[in-house]
């Protein structure tokens, strides 16, 4: 008896997988990251590691909201006291904001340059690093080639890199495995209560390499991310209704 | 700094010696001799013969005819160096600066040692006791020169420690020999009558130099202190530098390449010996046209792993600008410190920590292009003023003092200055209900505070702040404060921060 088509096909895109570096991981060696139903939109279902992830920012608040998804999965990168680097031309990240998200401020490392040519120097470098969780640089633009360097360097080091692209002209072509837009939700709250509640974000996955590209809704509790289900939104948005 | 040097002498350096080493002879008159042209010369000779008028140089045979039941020892050559030597070196525990002074002296430069053992006093006292008790007949003195604390230690006759700039008075009342001068000048000075230094030290220069010549003036000089007197050193300090002089100019990259792999490798091999590792190391480049070309490094740990160091200084070969060519290379290490040995791991632990040698070496390579004033790492202070609440850590290895503190949520984003914003809020002090900035117009639907925090008032004075954290109605959320109370004229709103 043939094996179906399905089969076949389905067999035929692990090995794609595997040539692109992608191996399913080792059976009880699956941890995700935390991120939830998220984690599904990447191949294999896991959280890539080890290469460079592209989030744009177009504006502050959505620097914001990025930097606080960032913090929640450098969080689970770095939780072996492992240090990671932050590299960047103007910085406003306010390091004790961390501490709210399970990171320890003072395991990150501030590289302040003044042009984008030396932060993508230092990236490269700090990516060629290894045992370093993780290289963070805000770069407004990126060409192919350029990018291309630092998944080079990420190959054999096996840290990941994640761009921060604020207030980004034009989006081109980069190796980037996945390209993340993050933007602030309204915060939820039991019924009645004032004040702000937890953050919460919409987050968008514009495209992922071998993945499926999505839309999520996520909020920070605190101690990880969870995913905001679709009737609470609901009800959140019949109240906006009923106050405007 | 001023300079304070010890001398010490040993009258019967040899015979003292000898006596330790055979305790029959502390009664008995001896003296230690050395065949001279035919002759035996005494060269030693301890207290009971010296008070009875045998001198060093006499024949053997008249010092016997003085003394009745003379002891003679034949002196082993080169016994006085080498017991002059290991003297010197059991002084360094007073000064690390000790220097022979052939035959029977030592001198130390003690700038800065006197005040451990309590004073000028005290210091001397103690090496002079702690010499005696072993049994050598030694005396010290102390004075701002060399030449005068030999002197004093020789001829001295009122106190042993001269104070600063009394060399000269000191001075006066000794016979010429206390300057240390030749046995033909000291002849000419007695047959003219010159007794002690002060029958000739006013007089004029030129005089003395046509009369005895340009020795006595250096030696003058010396003693005063109005020239300098290099010392040879027991145990000189050598500073970690290395040249490299070169055969012909050099012009290309690949030779300064070579040149600074050749200078780094001497220069480390010598640091590994010795346990230490450089924090700072300074390249020069003399060029054929006279100019100096300098290329600094810095590490944030000591290290003296070549590869690494030499990383460093590849960054820098691009600044060096080669002219008509190099013919000269040193490489100094002003700053080294103690190299902590790495230790092994079993297993190596998923990601690294601060101190993980890979990721100095990094930091080290980024510092070194990017300036080490652009890297940073912060810990928490005590402080509640937003702007105050964090510090730079001072070094890699710098470990918060205290805890992060997570009671109040703070924003991601901060603005380095907070910007003025637009307000609508009711009084007294409710969140507001909308704010413009840059134009644009955000509803407040949720808020929290106010928080105060108050200015430290022993630093700056100014304005109190209250925080207010908001949320508009597509859901972002800013920090916003006002400073002041709202009645005051100078109250303002503030957009500070963004939330994520």
């Amino acid at each position: 008896m043939s094996p179906s088509k399905n089969d076949i096909i389905s067999r035929l895109q692990k090995d794609i997988l595997l040539w692109q570096g992608f191996s399913a991981p080792a059976a009880g060696k699956a941890k995700g990251i935390g991120l939830g139903p998220l984690e599904n939109a990447f191949p294999n279902g896991v959280f890539p590691t080890g290469t460079i992830h592209e989030m744009l920012c177009p504006a502050p608040e959505q620097s914001a909201a990025t930097a606080g998804l960032l913090a929640g999965i450098l969080a689970s990168l770095m939780q072996h006291g492992s240090v990671c680097l932050w590299i960047s031309t103007s910085r406003k990240l306010f390091p004790p904001a961390l501490i709210g998200f399970n990171v320890q401020p003072h395991q990150v490392i501030f590289i302040d340059v003044q042009q984008e040519k030396d932060a993508l120097w230092a990236m490269e470098e700090g990516l060629k690093c290894e045992g370093v969780a993780a290289v963070i640089a805000e770069i407004r633009e990126i060409s192919f080639a350029q990018s291309r360097r630092l998944q080079l360097a990420v190959e054999s080091s096996k840290v990941t890199g994640f761009l921060l692209r604020n207030d980004p002209r034009k989006l081109g072509t980069t190796t980037c495995v996945a390209r993340w837009q993050v933007s602030p939700l309204p915060s939820q709250v039991e019924d009645e209560l004032p004040g702000v509640g937890f953050p919460c974000w919409q987050v968008d996955l514009l495209r992922v390499r071998n993945g499926n590209p999505g839309s999520w809704q996520l909020q920070w509790l605190d101690d990880g991310f969870v995913a905001v289900d679709e009737q609470q939104t609901e009800t959140l948005l019949d109240n906006n209704r009923m106050a405007g | 700094m001023n300079k304070r040097f010890v001398s010490l002498w040993f009258r019967h350096l040899l015979t003292d010696w000898l006596t330790l080493r055979q305790p029959e002879l502390k009664d008995l008159p001896f003296i230690l001799t050395t065949p001279v042209h035919n002759r035996v010369v005494v060269t030693a000779t301890n207290l009971l013969v010296e008070i009875q008028g045998v001198t060093m140089g006499m024949p053997a045979a008249d010092a016997k005819a003085i003394v009745p039941g003379l002891k003679i020892i034949e002196e082993t050559p080169g016994q006085a160096t080498k017991l002059i030597k290991a003297l010197g070196e059991w002084c360094i525990r007073y000064s690390p600066l000790v220097a022979a002074d052939m035959p029977d002296g030592l001198i130390l430069d003690v700038s800065g040692c006197v005040h451990l053992w309590g004073g000028e006093h005290a210091y001397l006292k103690e090496i002079v006791t702690r010499l005696r008790s072993k049994g050598y007949d030694v005396r010290g003195a102390m004075a701002d020169t060399a030449g005068t604390a030999w002197a004093i230690a020789r001829f001295g006759k009122i106190k042993p420690i001269i104070a600063p700039g009394m060399q000269a008075n000191a001075l006066l009342s000794l016979p010429p020999a206390a300057l240390r001068l030749d046995a033909i000048i000291l002849e000419r000075l007695q047959k003219l009558g010159f007794y002690t230094i002060k029958n000739f030290i006013d007089m004029p220069r030129s005089v003395l130099r046509r009369r005895f010549g340009q020795e006595l003036l250096t030696r003058i000089d010396q003693a005063l202190g109005n020239e300098f007197e290099p010392l040879e050193l027991l145990c000189p300090i050598e500073p970690y530098t290395e040249r490299l002089p070169c055969l012909e100019p050099i012009r290309t990259a690949t030779a300064i390449e070579i040149a600074i792999k050749t200078l780094l490798a001497n220069l480390c091999a010598r640091l590994q010996s010795e346990g230490m590792g450089i924090r700072t190391a300074v390249l020069k480049c003399y060029r054929v046209d006279g100019r100096v070309i300098q290329a600094d490094i810095g590490t944030n740990k000591a290290t003296h792993h070549t590869g690494h160091l030499f990383k460093l200084f590849e960054l820098k070969i691009a600044t060096i600008a080669p002219g008509l060519g190099i013919e000269l290379f040193t490489m100094e290490a002003p700053k080294v410190e103690e190299v902590e040995p790495e230790q092994e791991v079993l297993w190596s632990p998923e990601g690294c920590s601060l101190e993980d040698a890979g990721l100095t070496e990094l930091l080290d390579k980024l510092a070194n292009k990017l300036g080490a004033g652009n890297i940073r790492r912060y810990l928490p202070q005590e402080r509640y003023w937003p702007e105050q609440s964090i510090k730079p850590a001072l070094s890699i290895k710098d470990k918060p003092a205290t805890t992060w503190r997570t009671g109040r949520p703070r924003p991601s984003l901060i603005l380095n200055r907070p910007e003025k914003i637009k307000v609508t809020f009711r009084l007294p002090d409710y969140p507001p209900m909308l704010f413009i900035y840059k134009g644009m117009v955000h509803h407040i639907k949720k808020a929290d505070g106010p928080e105060r925090i108050e200015r430290e008032w022993w630093v700056d004075n100014g304005l109190h702040r209250d925080y207010y954290m908001v949320e508009d109605n597509e859901g972002r959320r800013y920090w916003l404060f006002r400073s002041g109370h709202y009645t005051d004229a100078e109250s303002a709103w503030y957009l500070h921060g963004y939330f994520a």
